[in-house]
């Protein structure tokens, strides 16, 4: 085992980058932030070779430590964790680019211990992309739960702590008292190695397997599938950039991202559809999305509105992945990058509105288009792709989804998609239209412009890959394809 | 002369020789140092002993070259090899970690005496773990409990005082029920050694002496080991010791009693009583199943740091019984491995209390508020070491607790229920470590003592408590002793 094999270096550029942060917080935070800048590059130019390899039909695995006779921690390439990774760690440049310009806007204190768990986040993010076993994904699982718990507290006043409380009350009980005993479970039936096509036929009966599924949805509590869901808006007391790639893209997406992986390599699709005892997955994803976007209707804070469309977002992953069809699959996988873009992208904006005027509530917003042009018109590019409106990577993603449950003949999953899709512009379209056609309430105190530049650039980034995932998606769906390729 | 083979008995008699050394030295420095040193001697000891007994299974040592049954024998094996690392390293540890601490607690004059008391101490745990018939198990038991209760005496808090007078009426009960026990084993088989016990028992097994012989020593080892609901004692004498001696006695003074409590009975009675394994569980099982969840509820009701700790010591002491009551393989190779596990994670955390409590006057409930966001380094070791205790994979904690939770699932009829309890449990750490958490780092500070920080205790806590991280991936050496631990025990069946 060597330390410089990519699956171990991309580990461990993260976590060597939080002791460089650390130290270099000690010199100047200009030189912090320029670590932290490295760091991401750097991570995303190991990710990126890797996910290239994997496109082209590599696949590589290393085995990191070795508990016992079934217990080793191993770390595999495969497609869906390529993605993932590729998408993190690219995310995470940019996203720290809008972090300087957020901490620094808004003036915060303790920013060094920020960005240092903001890395070792990101490690545990890569730990869970990589993940070549079920224990291994376990482990890092947890870790992400608590490295992220400090940057939750980030304000530490006594409402945060109470957040707090909820968001490790409900990640760690549910992880631990479903999660684990799914994990324990399967290696010992199996040995809980992931392998493409599924490790469970023979092995369990038809309703333990709708059990083992409901154990692995309900303890991956990070895909917010409701009942699971009320730590994701009780994180919004985080600051903005860590809701942003975290709580829209990293530790969310690490939840979708395991119970796909674990549907499509630990139970294997055709298995999974033939069974009658798993259909209820899409039942219940289908109420999380429709409730959630009804919840979001009601919401007036903006942070609390995105958190409650990204818990919708998130099952239309999980219902996709449900789905079973290959086409389903495809678009899950789409739709993690696609949300990705778009939820980011309206996080940074609704920070950035933050930072510019104070503004927390979408009452407040009217008018606001004239002040931040930038800011509202990337805004109105995610919201736009939340709806899943050409050309936004949205409707690529809910277009795969569409063509799986036709091909699974699901009218549920259809019907689900349809009514969510009126749902979501039901609740973006005010905000957007009082946004640029409503004069102001009343003339701010201090007129403001658009947020400092580091924020308006990334956030300008991110609203164009949204648009131009619609046009060149390619690469991801050739990428994915091999997921499915089997299957057909 | 072959140095290798003299170990055994070189682990006892050092620490044993320089305690009254160390009354000599009138001299708190001096006395620490020594004590220390032969500590580390000890500890690296207990190293190449298992080394060794991993090249072979096991060895005796015939004392003076008196062949047993007539000289004293001492042996070690995996099981000692793994539990004299534990003792050996705990006292170190703590000694290291514990001078300032103890600085205060300990006027000058008395420093010597002190010091000399933890060297006897240390000589009987280990003692005990070498020893290889009934008798000399006594004495060295003795010799251990009396110099405990000194040191836990030694603290500056008033209230240790009735809190040991009640370890000491506890300890002499174990003592004396272990006393009466091995009397009557005496009486029916005319042997003390432990290896010429097992073969003679056969010839008058089940005979009511020997059933009555099994039950006190039993329940006195139970009581030494504050199994539940044997524990009364712990709780009260953990919180006021000096910090140093809780680190030290946490750590190892409870596994020690489980120790002999497994040799006697598997070595012993194994063969002896019909249906042994079963009448094991029956008893044990839900024991250790009640002592986890109380020892963990108590833990969540506490808003004293060290006290809090302690009750999770009764439930932890609870993981380890579950283990051994599983009596398989599997089981007993995940308890011994726990006591190891755990022995390292309350380490850690005593260490860590030591390292905290200099920087406040008393350790009363709101002392520590703060205190992690003022020293992050320490705070976050405090809460690694609390994350090994909750069993988080990646640390120490989490490799025993799978183990056991493999060994549960093994083969038996509850396995479920079980699984839920332990679960259960560990739901529950995290709510009282969240807890300690909350105080460290969210809490405003109370008007602090500005003093100098240990040095040496927060290297140590930062050793340990990486030590718990290294073990939660590598468990190599301990979890081989623990396994061939485990066989070692079952092997003495018919």
């Amino acid at each position: 085992m060597s330390l410089l094999h990519p699956l171990i270096l991309m580990l461990l550029i993260p976590c060597i980058g939080a002791i460089a942060i650390m130290l270099a917080g000690r010199v100047h935070h200009n030189f912090r932030e320029a670590c932290t800048f490295a760091t991401a590059i750097l991570l995303a130019l190991t990710a990126w070779p890797m996910a290239i390899d994997v496109a082209q039909g590599a696949r590589d695995s290393i085995t990191f430590a070795r508990l016992s006779g079934s217990l080793n921690i191993m770390l595999h390439t495969e497609p869906l964790g390529a993605l993932f990774a590729t998408l993190a760690s690219s995310l995470w440049i940019v996203n720290s680019l809008y972090s300087v310009g957020y901490m620094r806007g808004n003036k915060e204190t303790h920013q060094t211990r920020f960005y240092v768990f903001f890395a070792i986040s990101i490690a545990a993010a890569m730990g869970v992309a990589l993940a070549g076993n079920l224990f291994t994904l376990f482990l890092f699982y947890e870790l992400l739960t608590l490295s992220t718990y400090p940057l939750v507290t980030h304000k530490g006043d006594e409402a945060t702590i109470k957040s707090a409380r909820v968001y490790l009350a409900i990640l760690m009980g549910t992880s631990i008292s479903l999660f684990l005993p799914a994990v324990i479970w399967v290696t010992s039936l199996t040995g809980g190695e992931f392998s493409l096509g599924g490790v469970l036929q023979d092995k369990v009966d038809a309703p333990t397997a709708g059990l083992l599924l409901a154990l692995f949805v309900f303890g991956i509590g990070k895909a917010a599938v409701m009942p699971i869901h009320r730590w994701l808006p009780a994180a919004m007391v985080a600051p903005t950039p860590v809701s942003a790639l975290l709580h829209a893209v990293a530790v969310v997406k690490a939840g979708v991202f395991s119970i796909t992986k674990i549907i499509i390599y630990i139970f294997g699709v055709e298995w999974l559809f033939s069974l009658s005892t798993t259909q209820w997955l899409v039942w219940i994803t289908s109420f999380t999305i429709i409730v959630a976007s009804l919840i979001a209707l009601r919401q007036t804070n903006l942070k609390r509105l995105l958190a409650y469309s990204t818990i919708g977002q998130l099952s239309y992953v999980v219902m996709a992945s449900a789905i079973l069809k290959p086409m389903a699959e495809i678009g899950a996988a789409l739709h993690m990058v696609a949300h990705a873009f778009g939820k980011i992208t309206l996080f940074f904006a609704a920070g950035a509105i933050y930072v510019a005027s104070k503004k927390i509530d979408i009452t407040q917003l009217a008018g606001i288009g004239h002040r931040m042009p930038v800011t509202m018109t990337a805004f109105t590019i995610g919201a736009l792709s939340m709806i899943g409106v050409p050309p936004t990577g949205g409707f690529v993603s809910k277009w795969y989804i569409l063509g799986g449950a036709f091909e699974a003949d699901n009218f549920l999953a259809i019907f689900t998609i349809i009514a969510s899709t009126a749902l979501n512009a039901a609740y973006f379209l005010p905000i957007i239209y009082a946004a640029w056609f409503l004069p102001e309430n009343q003339a701010p105190k201090n007129p403001h412009g658009e947020a400092p530049w580091p924020m308006v650039a990334a956030l300008a980034l991110t609203a164009i890959f949204t648009l131009g995932f619609f046009f060149f998606n390619g690469p991801v769906i050739e990428l994915e394809r091999q997921l499915v390729g089997g299957l057909k | 002369m072959n140095l290798a083979l003299h170990y055994p008995v070189l682990q006892v008699i050092i620490p044993m020789l320089m305690a009254p050394l160390a009354l000599l030295v009138q001299h708190r420095k001096l006395a620490w140092l020594l004590a220390s040193v032969t500590s580390l001697c000890a500890f690296a000891l207990a190293i190449a002993i298992a080394q060794l007994v991993l090249q072979g299974s096991s060895y005796a040592y015939p004392l003076g070259g008196w062949q047993a049954p007539f000289g004293i024998e001492l042996r070690v094996d995996s099981f000692s090899a793994i539990v004299l690392i534990i003792v050996s390293g705990a006292s170190t540890a703590a000694l290291l970690a514990g001078y300032q601490s103890l600085a205060q607690d300990i006027e000058e004059d008395r420093a010597s005496l002190f010091y000399a008391a933890w060297l006897l101490a240390l000589a009987g745990l280990l003692g005990i773990v070498v020893a290889a018939d009934a008798f000399n198990i006594f004495v060295f038991m003795e010799i251990a409990s009396l110099a405990s209760y000194i040191l836990v005496a030694g603290s500056s808090d008033r209230r240790a005082l009735p809190a040991v007078f009640k370890y000491l009426i506890m300890g002499t009960i174990g003592a004396t029920f272990y006393l009466i026990g091995i009397g009557l084993l005496y009486i029916m088989t005319g042997t003390l050694n432990l290896s010429d016990l097992e073969v003679r028992i056969l010839a008058v097994e089940d005979q009511t002496p020997i059933l009555m012989a099994a039950g006190f020593i039993s329940v006195g080892l139970a009581l030494k080991a504050a199994i539940f609901p044997l524990h009364a004692w712990l709780p009260n004498t953990y919180s006021f010791a000096p910090h140093a001696v809780t680190a030290f006695l946490a750590a190892c003074s409870t596994k020690v009693a489980l120790y002999v409590f497994l040799r006697i009975d598997f070595f012993v009675f194994q063969r002896t009583l019909s249906d042994h394994a079963a009448q094991f569980s029956i008893y044990l099982l839900p024991l250790a199943v009640a002592g986890i969840l109380y020892g963990s509820a108590m833990a969540i009701r506490e808003p004293l740091a060290k006290r809090l700790f302690a009750w999770s010591s009764v439930a932890q002491i609870g993981y380890i019984v579950l283990g051994v009551s599983l009596v398989s393989q599997a089981g007993l190779s995940a308890g011994i491995l726990h006591m190891f596990n755990h022995a390292l994670a309350k380490g850690a955390i005593f260490i860590g209390i030591i390292v905290l409590a200099s920087q406040c006057q008393q350790l009363t409930p709101t002392a520590l508020n703060g205190l992690g966001r003022k020293h992050p380094l320490i705070g976050i070791a405090f809460v690694v070491a609390g994350l090994s205790l909750v069993g988080i994979p990646g640390t120490a904690g989490f490799v025993s607790k799978w183990l056991l939770i493999d060994a549960i699932l093994e083969h038996h009829r509850w396995s479920i229920a079980l699984l839920m309890v332990v679960l259960a449990s560990s739901l529950m750490a995290v709510v009282y470590l969240a807890k300690v958490c909350e105080t460290l780092f969210f809490k405003t500070p109370e008007t602090t003592v500005v003093q100098p920080l240990p040095k040496l205790a927060i290297a140590l806590l930062l050793l340990v408590s990486f030590a718990n991280l290294i073990f939660g991936v590598a468990p190599g050496l301990p979890l081989e002793l623990a396994n061939n631990a485990a066989s070692l025990l079952l092997e003495h069946t018919l």
